[in-house]
């Protein structure tokens, strides 16, 4: 009996004990020649990336320059029309998608409680959490006092950072979001961004989509600059916000308008 | 709480509703007898069926429909006794096997009723061909059942002996309301129409409006019904025991008695005339 | 027509008396109907909604199909049935007709399609909200349906109150498999054409109105549970 409970406290501990910090390898990301068409339009065209390493990475570019197909197609809720992504030298599947997690732009919620949110992804990964666990990690993102409201009747701001709760819950070892701070106050947008700095000294590698400057500058190690479907750059955020390189990036961040 | 209070209400309501799929009633011996409307409509069975329950503990389910539909569901042996009122279709039922024996039981007799205006001009008739050839050559209104009903039967047979072709009629002065008794007669009340009904239905009928009968008396009128035991050779699903009791009973004492002393608004419905064995 | 006041008086001399063959009846109703829902919501909202969420050659045959079975004429149902359980039919054997199985089989057949078609409808208006977070989940289909359905919870009573509407106001099929036995099979909608065809029309009005006012609470009933429900729980 002793042993068994003793047995048991030992695998709930090896459950809880937070994942090893992934190697900076850990989820390569390789794509090539990438391209996604639709019958009127061809909205990734050609496009050529590494990721190699697990530095915070901002996608920007103009309105339509395909940054939200991009990073579906990296998560794998697009099939390419041409090209290949390799993340760890495998092809976007459903195998991938459960070590990602990604937010949306638009939070979509269970119409449910918001702990019950958090129950739900967590029981789809098996992974078992308490009460006190999950209120924490509530917590860390001003959600606390919230856990047993119903999650759609929450305002935007507090959906969109359980939208992120839930993701981290499954401590994801890539995290994708998509303009995840549109329309955001600024505190929620403080919250999500130092949830994120923490997942990023936690070892996840994180890809975030923005068309928000000052986020752009606050958060990125790296930036990768679309335009027109296209990679027009890519460059370490320093070296970016001080001497863009390319003429696409430059004018977008003198605010001139691209076409 | 609230969440739990709800849950028990709906199982109950659930449970409560899934029985009602179990036989209901505590009466496990019980027969059916497919039956005709203007038996069930005149108020007969409400009294009849009771006093052979109580002797004999048998439950009497009646199905009331046209004898059309009741002889074509006793073919097929949905039911132990057949009671409706067309002796050439019932001796057919008979002669083809699917019945064991006809018994005559009690008759009254068909009457035509029509509105007061009478604009065929046959009010006080006793003669049925006259009359109906009048409401032909008057292109009055006439509601015919058409349904195949023992009425019908009776009353296609009539415009035959008549030498009126109705069919050529059908949808002009001649309405085939394709529908019960009852429902007919609500049609006849309606549009002012001539209509064939036996006395029973017609006395008992609740909306008779501006209707009267215009002809009754005539030989031809007579309405007689029969009973016969599904053949039990043919299916053997048929209570021939019950069912047997339960003829019995209707062509004894007991059930000529109860079926003479019918009566609404003093008047005798059906008359009893069995042991005038026929077939 | 005196027929409309005397109807109104009877209804209420009726609904006040708690007439007991009335209750009976009244009982009888509320209990196939009941059932028959039941049966329908359990065949019929899994079905919907794995037409709502899966993809496959012929699907929209398929909707199409239970879009139009949504207007099957009771009296084909009931015909169908009562061949079906019919002594001299395949399933005779089960001794079912004239019950009221045989009336819950045959409501359950008219309901079912109403079922599928529109809470197929409701999931898939769902589904377009959850799927692609779903896909990036990895939520497992028989998860997915599950979740899809009970999250639709508070339209799916609607979807359910359709169907109910449809089963309690019918006649023409449970008069055929049931027989309009008295005490046995005799609903509100078949005593309503018995009293029909005995000409008793305020008779038969009256338990019109008395069907609409027992239709009418189990309505009220539903809403005020869903309304409170969705207060409490989740919007």
């Amino acid at each position: 009996m002793l042993e068994a409970s003793a047995l048991r406290a030992a695998n709930h501990r090896v459950e809880e004990a937070p994942a090893p910090l992934p190697a900076a390898e850990r989820n390569p990301l390789v794509v090539r020649g990438l391209v996604f068409e639709t019958p009127r339009q061809r909205i990734i065209d050609g496009v050529d990336l590494e990721l190699p390493d697990n530095r915070l990475t901002v996608l920007m570019g103009p309105n339509g320059a395909g940054k939200s197909v991009l990073l579906r197609l990296l998560h794998g809720l697009l099939t390419p029309s041409a090209g290949t992504i390799l993340w760890n030298g495998k092809p976007p599947d459903g195998r991938t998608r459960r070590s990602q997690a990604m937010v949306f732009q638009a939070p979509v919620l269970l119409r449910r409680s918001v702990l019950s949110n958090l129950r739900f992804a967590l029981g789809l990964r098996g992974l078992g959490c308490s009460r006190r666990e999950m209120l924490s990690l509530l917590g860390m993102l001003g959600l606390e006092p919230l856990a047993d409201r119903p999650a759609r009747l929450l305002s935007g701001g507090e959906q969109q950072r359980l939208c992120l709760a839930r993701a981290l819950a499954l401590r994801p070892e890539v995290l994708l979001l998509d303009e995840p701070c549109a329309n955001l106050d600024p505190a929620s947008v403080l919250m999500i961004e130092e949830a994120l700095m923490k997942a990023r000294a936690a070892g996840t590698k994180i890809i975030l989509v923005t068309h928000d400057l000052f986020q752009a500058r606050r958060v990125a190690e790296r930036i990768v600059f679309l335009h027109r479907g296209r990679i027009a750059e890519i460059s370490p955020a320093e070296s970016f916000f001080d001497t863009a390189g390319s003429p696409e990036a430059r004018s977008y961040m003198e605010g001139r308008i691209l076409v | 709480m609230f969440k739990k209070l709800t849950t028990a209400f709906a199982t109950l309501a659930l449970a409560w509703s899934l029985q009602a799929g179990e036989p209901s009633s505590a009466a496990d011996r019980f027969i059916i007898v497919q039956s005709t409307t203007s038996t069930q409509n005149s108020g007969l069975f409400d009294v009849l069926l009771p006093k052979f329950t109580e002797e004999t503990g048998i439950e009497v389910r009646v199905i009331a429909v046209g004898t059309g539909q009741a002889i074509k569901n006793a073919t097929n042996g949905d039911g132990d006794v057949l009671f409706v009122h067309a002796k050439p279709s019932e001796e057919k039922f008979v002669a083809d096997g699917w019945g064991v024996k006809r018994f005559d039981v009690m008759y009254n007799d068909f009457v035509i009723v029509g509105p007061k205006a009478d604009p065929a001009g046959i009010k006080g008739s006793s003669d049925a061909d006259a009359a109906l050839k009048k409401i032909a050559e008057a292109k009055a209104p006439f509601a015919s059942r058409g349904d195949d009903s023992g009425t019908h039967k009776k009353e296609l047979s009539l415009w035959k002996a008549a030498g009126v072709d109705v069919k050529a009629a059908s949808g002009d002065w001649y309405r085939e309301t394709g529908s019960g008794m009852g429902a007919t007669l609500n049609a006849a009340a309606g549009m002012g129409a001539y209509a064939l009904t036996d006395r029973a239905t017609w006395i008992s009928f609740k909306n008779k409006g501006d209707l009267a009968i215009v002809t009754e008396g005539d030989d031809q009128l007579f309405n007689q019904y029969g009973v016969i035991l599904v053949n039990p050779e043919k299916h053997a699903a048929v209570k021939a025991e019950e069912g047997q009791l339960f003829i019995d009973w209707l062509i004894g004492p007991e059930g000529q008695k109860a079926i003479a002393d019918y009566r609404i608004e003093g008047q005798q419905l059906f008359f009893p005339n069995a042991h005038k064995e026929t077939n | 027509m005196q027929d409309f006041g005397a109807a109104f008086g009877l209804a209420f001399h009726l609904l006040a008396g708690m007439d007991a063959e009335l209750v009976e009846i009244v009982g009888l109703s509320l209990r196939v109907t009941f059932a028959a829902v039941f049966v329908s919501c359990a065949i019929g909202l899994p079905l919907g909604a794995l037409l709502a969420v899966s993809r496959f050659p012929g699907r929209q045959v398929l909707v199409v199909l239970f879009n139009t079975l949504m207007g099957l004429p009771p009296v084909v149902v009931g015909l169908l049935v009562y061949m079906m359980l019919s002594n001299a039919g395949p399933l005779g054997v089960l001794r079912l007709l004239y019950t009221p199985s045989a009336m819950i089989i045959a409501q359950a057949i008219l309901v079912t399609p109403i079922i599928i078609a529109l809470s197929r409808q409701v999931i898939e208006d769902l589904n377009n909200e959850y799927s692609e977070q779903f896909r990036s989940l990895v939520v497992p289909f028989p998860r997915a349906i599950a979740a899809l359905l009970w999250d639709a919870r508070f339209t799916l009573v609607t979807v359910a109150l359709a169907g109910f509407g449809r089963a309690v106001a019918e006649v023409g099929a449970v008069i055929i498999v049931g027989g309009n036995i008295n005490h046995v099979t005799r609903v509100m909608t078949t005593a309503i054409a018995l009293e029909t065809s005995k000409g008793d029309l305020a008779l038969a009005l009256a338990l019109g109105l008395v069907l609409l006012i027992i239709a009418l609470g189990v309505n009220i009933a539903a809403q005020l549970l869903k309304s409170t429900a969705r207060r409490r729980a989740y919007a």
